[in-house]
């Protein structure tokens, strides 16, 4: 959190260099000195995976661009020749592919931590809100991403989604025509999506600055939801003590991310995209990358017209109100005890709620018949009932458990806890 | 509190993944006949291509597919290379290898000639594999409307891709069910999608002769033989440098696994005094 920074400069440069750019100030100020609360678990160690994660993304991409040619010709071909002729360039290419994967799987852990402990309310709205931001730039990145290599998913799965711009009523047409560069996903389409790929991911690094400037302000929320009242007693400078736990944890997570790239690189990608793409023939069977199958099944969980609106719009709204209705939810969500810890109600529908969205992902892989597409519709109640029912009603109906005074009595009690746990457990001699 | 979260959430997870892998594999049982597994040495993260069979599988590949099939990303060069079919430590650069250079030499590729006269000449390492057809359309009026598809990916662009093609190429030998309509000049082979192909019969017994070397000892050309053979052959064009990969892979893991454990005993040692 931020308060009086705790910077000495030691050498003459540093003190010239402070009061000119102080630059190292900052740095000490937040990478180093930084009060991070003593009590944070495993779950809270994925904003420093995700980080890994953009950066690994950037460079394997800003390398694989220097090989790839955006031409619907030429852009298979170039991607198989990055994979067959290029020093390493399988490496780099599958480093990319199941990067993705595996930052959305990262991604979706973050923010069902954040819903569990309740890390987007007060003080914290701001930061939630750029962390939705960053999810939807990152989604719009993946979806172009895949576009890229040219193979029947890419050109299938844009033409797919791209038509979702068409069901705007009147306008929706001429806008399609508009974004695509033409009347059809083509060269003109597969040349921007590759210019915006290029350029999203810097505006998500510029966010996460913004996430993390948000996040450093009133710092980090903990597993208590209860704030940090002693800064001595109930916090760490960030350096060593959360460094080394982060980079255990990056370790871990890249000991699973290696496992894909070397051992199973096609396994979290579909078959299809290595048959070049062809707007003669289409697949029996057009699905998104496993990470956007919830939203997917949204999409086409609306399958009837409500009253002006017909299905095929209803569903785009659906879709984006899926993901812009987490922007609300600092202010839909009504208990006043941030934790589902102490919240035992609430706890249940949040597994409720994890389980419905995987749900969703199964419905999203399913061929749009029953009785897939009634449980999609279900699924997608239930996925909005949670934030417009549940979280406002329950906050006021619920009987919490009191969560502990301070950070430094929950970690007095687990201490007690785990020593009668054990005392317990070790027969008298 | 923290291990019941941690416990049910995963528990949680395993349950719906599974659910969606029992799902998908029904799906595709519904559609086609459950592939035959072609169990080949190459597979896993252990597995390695059998040097013979990768040779056998290119000599089917080049006596019977190649007839109708591209493989539009090979190089003859390729075939050279480290873990490939014919490689030669002694030729690090495949396009010196003398043996690639007599394979490349027995296609005649059409190119132009520095004075601009078109030419036909003998293919040389660096050529790409030609093709039998020159254009789609030349494809598919040679077969009956259907354009064969590039070999070069198609294992990786099939579901189970090895499996796929093993069981397809062995599977014509099964009598179609009576109420099925095989339309003139179609094949029936249940692992089709549809069961109904437009690709014949593609290998018979003893069609390639092996040759009689130390690595083909007791090999016989049967239809079954020969679709492994190939398979193999496949497989490793699909992803040329999946061995080495495998291998680079265990090095990887060892690196990344010991630091794992070197961080863990620091972070250990980092926060031996405090309370949390």
């Amino acid at each position: 959190m931020s308060g009086p920074s705790s910077y000495v400069p030691k050498s003459d440069l540093e003190k010239w260099l402070d009061t000119r750019l102080p630059i190292m100030r900052f740095m000490n100020d937040t990478l180093v000195d930084f009060p991070t609360p003593k009590n944070l678990n495993y779950w809270y160690t994925f904003g420093g995976i995700l980080a890994v994660c953009l950066a690994s993304q950037i460079i394997t991409g800003i390398i694989l661009a220097m090989h790839y040619v955006p031409h619907v010709d030429m852009a298979f071909n170039s991607v198989e020749r990055i994979m067959r002729d290029v020093n390493y360039g399988w490496l780099i290419r599958f480093m990319h592919s199941n990067g993705a994967s595996m930052f959305f799987l990262a991604v979706y852990i973050h923010i069902f931590r954040g819903l569990y402990y309740g890390s987007y309310k007060a003080p914290r709205e701001i930061l939630w809100g750029l962390g939705v931001i960053i999810f939807l730039l990152m989604i719009i990145t993946a979806f172009m991403g895949y576009v890229l290599p040219w193979g029947q998913m890419s050109l299938w799965g844009a033409t797919v989604i791209t038509n979702i711009v068409g069901a705007v009523p009147f306008i929706g047409d001429s806008i399609k025509t508009w974004l695509l560069g033409g009347f059809a996903v083509d060269n003109a389409t597969l040349n921007r999506f590759f210019s915006l790929h290029y350029l999203l991911p810097f505006v998500i690094a510029g966010v996460v600055v913004l996430h993390i400037w948000a996040l450093h302000v009133p710092g980090n929320n903990n597993p208590t939801g209860v704030e940090v009242q002693d800064v001595k007693k109930e916090t760490l400078p960030f350096h060593p003590y959360y460094t080394i736990k982060d980079a255990f944890a990056i370790c871990v997570f890249l000991l699973i991310f290696a496992g894909f790239v070397f051992f199973g690189p096609n396994t979290l990608g579909h078959p299809d995209n290595y048959i070049p793409a062809n707007n003669q023939v289409t697949p029996s069977h057009i699905v998104p990358e496993w990470y956007l199958l919830p939203f997917y099944a949204i999409l086409r969980a609306i399958t009837f017209d409500i009253l002006i609106i017909d299905a095929k719009f209803g569903g785009v709204i659906a879709m984006g109100g899926a993901i812009l209705i987490l922007f609300a939810l600092p202010w839909l969500d009504s208990s006043k005890i941030k934790s589902m810890r102490y919240r035992p109600v609430a706890r249940m529908w949040w597994f409720a709620f994890v389980l419905n969205f995987l749900m969703l992902a199964v419905c999203g892989a399913m061929p749009a018949e029953p009785p897939w597409t009634v449980i999609s519709l279900i699924c997608t109640i239930f996925y909005f009932a949670y934030f417009l029912v549940v979280l406002p009603v329950l906050g006021v109906i619920e009987k919490p458990q009191t969560p502990p005074a301070s950070i430094a009595d929950s970690i007095l009690q687990s201490h007690k806890k785990s020593a009668g746990v054990s005392a317990a457990a070790v027969p008298a001699e | 509190m923290k291990p019941t979260f941690a416990r049910r959430f995963i528990a949680g997870v395993l349950g719906l993944v599974s659910v969606v892998a029992f799902t998908s594999s029904a799906q595709a049982a519904g559609e086609v006949k459950h592939p035959r597994a072609v169990n080949g040495t190459w597979e896993g993260p252990f597995g390695r291509f059998d040097r013979a069979q990768l040779q056998r599988g290119f000599q089917v590949y080049k006596e019977v597919c190649s007839g109708c099939h591209s493989m539009n990303l090979l190089h003859y060069r390729n075939l050279g290379d480290e873990h490939g079919p014919f490689y030669d430590p002694k030729y690090p650069n495949p396009n010196e290898n003398p043996v690639i250079k007599a394979i490349a030499a027995t296609y005649t590729v059409k190119a132009v000639d520095p004075d601009g006269n078109e030419e036909e000449r003998p293919g040389l390492p660096s050529d790409k594999f030609v093709s039998p057809f020159e254009t789609r359309a030349q494809a598919a009026a040679a077969n009956g409307g259907a354009v064969p598809p590039d070999m070069s990916a198609l294992i990786k662009a099939r579901h189970n891709g090895g499996d796929y093609v093993y069981s397809l190429l062995s599977g014509y030998d099964q009598t179609p069910p009576k109420d099925k309509k095989i339309p003139e000049g179609k094949h029936y082979n249940p692992y089709m999608p549809g069961g109904v192909i437009a690709m014949g019969p593609p290998l018979v017994d003893d069609q390639v002769t092996y040759a009689d070397t130390e690595g083909n000892k007791g090999i016989k050309p049967t239809v079954d033989q020969m679709s492994h053979d190939v398979v193999a052959f496949l497989s490793w064009a699909s992803e040329p440098h999946q061995t080495q990969r495998k291998i680079t892979g265990f090095g990887v893991m060892a690196f990344l696994l010991v630091l794992t454990i070197l961080l863990w005993f620091s972070y250990r040692q980092v926060w031996r005094n405090v309370e949390h």
